[in-house]
């Protein structure tokens, strides 16, 4: 059920992707479905208290100036014609932008109600929709956005983000769980997944017999209480993938707590029950599923598997060649070579990341027009192919580097080429209290004010890989538990004021931060963050330790000194 | 002081109420001076969301400075006057276009 992959195009190069009959007629009639409520509520014929979960099943939220609608972009990956679509929406029906987030969801913020049933209907014609992108059901499964195009990758793990989300598409068992589920999966050792924040997290791996399987985390979460996922299992034969998850969900929705909305999230089960025990309980449903028509027919996935095809790449060995001329050219374009060109598996091309982080810009915000520019480069140079990060970037997963040089030009018209991917001023922040009905704080100007303070590119790249990320409150959408520097915004005596935590992680290594002392104002916090990172340079052992190595080798105490100083003594 | 505001149904604009009809700037909106008056406006907040006219019914503070009204939450300025990141969304969009 919804989506599968096309047979190859007319050039040979894309798949493209595709849903049947069977999808086109069930988002159809969803769409259907959710006018018919949407104009009954209109008319007073059903409540508000009746139709906010159908509303939210349809990833409609209210926030504080308008409704919200949340898209999903199945494990991030984005054709041309969607992301065009995409700007259409953002033209007709909203305020001429988007904002992407860190689970592959796309936001309008200013939709009227009225217009959501439209706004399904255009979107259904590019094989999108808001489904389960809302309320405690299985959400939207994300991957590497770099997946399929990753030098380290061992396999491409969008297949089985596919098979989940068809598996998981309004399971009639999994559609009323005790809270929210949020899967992620990723195929190479490196984690650019954030999986262990997840409910479920899935590290898709060969074992010594070169047959592939996954490692299996659970009980990953942030929000008001970060926890790091645990692992299950080791191997899990990838032919198990379905039969597994369905044992771990029928486990968190008998056992799952449903008195308290805080206590709901299966982290808590896991916390509260003890991984051994857990796993057990996990194994005992587990083996009487494993040989159920769960199990996965090697035929179905070597199918779904031929949708993502590596794409047939011509061969452009002009490549090296050519970028070095470029570089000779352009100082700025080597700067962005160095920082947001990827190495691809195929030596001719590279993964481009285009920062949605513009100095001083909201982000993870796009124009209209910069969709349809970014489309219109995807088309012309990456193979017909865009991702969407976690760190709310997108992708060009596939561009020869022979193409590296027009493509940076087309980005830097538009705006989109600052060269600043995983540097200070790539930062992760929620929408926070400029947009959001549960903020305590805002969000995005500290973001805008931090990035200015760091507007040199030079200074960013002395600094080095420095993951910094906001909050607007302890919900943790914008991942600050894992910023290498966190920002928790909260409410204090009717002020703003930013907690800081250090230390934390969404990679391999895991680790959630740890709040460093009392909150900054909003006029002291980037002065704050400064001092740490003025700190930072002076402690480290070499430019090739990052802040976050040195936090893990040193410890909090010489940053609580800079920070409080005599205060940090006392305490 | 107090003052009724809420979301509109059909399009989710933030709206606050003045006499007898729900109005899209807060300048405009009915100032409840006492306990009495803040009550009967929590009725009609009532009526306005069973009516399915609006939704979010808020009853919030406010103070007036310099003559205009102030609520006293940031959450409530910010609903008043648009994203302060994009003085060319929102409430202030119009105002600045008025101008
Ligand atoms: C109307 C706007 C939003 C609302 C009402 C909302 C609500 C929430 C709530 C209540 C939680 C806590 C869940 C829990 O701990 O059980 C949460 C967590 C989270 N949300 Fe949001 N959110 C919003 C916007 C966003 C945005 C813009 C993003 C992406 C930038 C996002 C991504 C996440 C993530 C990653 C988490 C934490 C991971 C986890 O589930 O533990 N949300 N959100
Ligand atoms: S973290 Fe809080 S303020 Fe930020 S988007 Fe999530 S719910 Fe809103």
């Amino acid at each position: 059920m919804l989506g599968k992959r096309s047979k190859q195009t007319a050039n040979g190069t894309t798949t493209m992707y595709r849903y049947d009959e069977f999808d086109h007629e069930f988002v159809n009639a969803r769409v259907a479905q959710f006018g018919d409520q949407v104009e009954r509520r209109m008319a007073g014929e059903i409540t508000e208290d009746e139709f906010r979960p159908l509303r939210l099943m349809n990833g409609v939220y209210l926030q504080l100036h308008a409704y919200m609608l949340r898209i999903a972009i199945p494990y991030g990956t984005l054709h041309p014609r969607q992301l065009r679509m995409l700007a259409h929406v953002a033209r007709t029906y909203d305020k001429g932008y988007g904002h992407f987030t860190t689970r592959q969801n796309i936001q309008f913020h200013w939709p009227a109600l009225s217009d959501v049933p439209a706004i399904l209907a255009d979107l259904a014609t590019v094989e999108m929709h808001a489904i389960q992108t809302s309320g405690n059901c299985i959400r939207n499964v994300t991957a590497d956005h770099f997946a399929g195009a990753a030098a380290d990758e061992v396999a491409d793990p969008r297949p089985y983000a596919e098979i989940l989300r068809q598996w998981s598409s309004v399971h009639p068992e999994f559609s009323y769980l005790p809270r929210k589920f949020k899967i992620a999966v990723t195929g190479a050792e490196r984690d650019r997944a954030a999986i262990k924040t997840h409910d479920i997290g899935l590290h898709l791996k060969k074992n010594e017999q070169g047959e592939l399987g996954f490692a299996v985390y659970v009980g990953g979460g942030l929000g008001r209480t970060p926890i790091v996922a645990k692992k299950l299992r080791d191997f899990l034969p990838q032919e198990h993938l379905l039969s597994y998850v369905t044992a771990i969900l029928r486990v968190y929705n008998l056992h799952g707590r449903r008195d308290n909305k805080y206590k709901a999230r299966i982290k808590i089960l896991v916390h509260e029950t003890g991984t051994e025990e857990l796993a057990s309980w996990v194994e005992a449903e587990w083996q009487a599923l494993k040989e159920s028509e769960l199990k996965l027919p090697e035929q179905d996935v070597a199918a779904i598997q031929s949708y993502f095809a590596p794409p047939a790449l011509a061969p452009r060995p002009e490549g090296d060649e050519v970028v070095r001329l470029a570089k000779l050219d352009s100082r700025a374009f080597g700067e962005w070579l160095g920082q947001n060109v990827t190495t691809h598996r195929n030596p001719d091309y590279a993964a481009v990341t285009i920062s949605l982080k513009s100095i001083g810009e909201t982000p993870g915000d796009m124009s209209d027009s910069q969709m349809e520019a970014v489309a219109d480069l995807a088309e012309r140079y990456a193979n017909d192919e865009v991702r969407v990060t976690h760190e709310q970037n997108l992708v060009l997963p596939h561009v020869a580097r022979a193409d590296l040089k027009a493509v940076y030009d087309g980005l830097v018209e538009i705006g989109l080429a600052t060269a600043n991917a995983g540097l200070i001023s790539d930062i992760i922040a929620c929408p926070g209290l400029d947009y959001c009905a549960l903020a305590n704080a805002r969000s995005i100007p500290v973001a805008q004010q931090i990035a200015r303070r760091f507007s040199s590119l030079e200074r960013q790249r002395d600094i080095g890989e420095l993951k910094l990320k906001i909050s607007g409150c302890i919900n943790a959408c914008g991942h600050h538990h894992v910023g290498h520097i966190g920002i928790l915004g909260v409410e204090k005596k009717g002020a703003e004021l930013y907690q800081i935590t250090l230390g934390g992680s969404a990679d391999e290594n895991t680790t959630v931060g740890e709040i460093i002392g009392r909150g900054f104002g909003p006029d002291e916090i980037v002065d704050a963050v400064e001092t740490l990172v003025e700190a930072y340079l002076s402690i480290r052992n070499d430019p090739s330790e990052r802040f976050l190595d040195v936090y893990r080798r040193v410890g909090p105490a010489p940053f609580k000194e800079v920070l409080y100083g005599a205060e940090a003594r006392a305490a | 002081m107090k003052l009724l505001t809420a979301n509109r149904l059909s399009d989710g604009e933030a709206v606050w109420y003045a006499d007898g009809l729900w109005v899209e700037t807060i300048a405009e909106a009915l100032i409840a001076h006492d306990k009495e008056s803040a009550e009967a406006l929590e009725v009609i907040g009532n009526k306005a969301l069973a009516d399915n006219l609006v939704v979010d019914v808020n009853l919030i503070d406010i103070e007036i400075i310099d003559g205009s009204i102030h609520p006293t939450r940031l959450r409530e300025r910010i609903r008043a006057a648009g994203p302060t990141i994009r003085n060319d969304l929102g409430k202030q969009a119009r105002i600045q276009q008025a101008a």
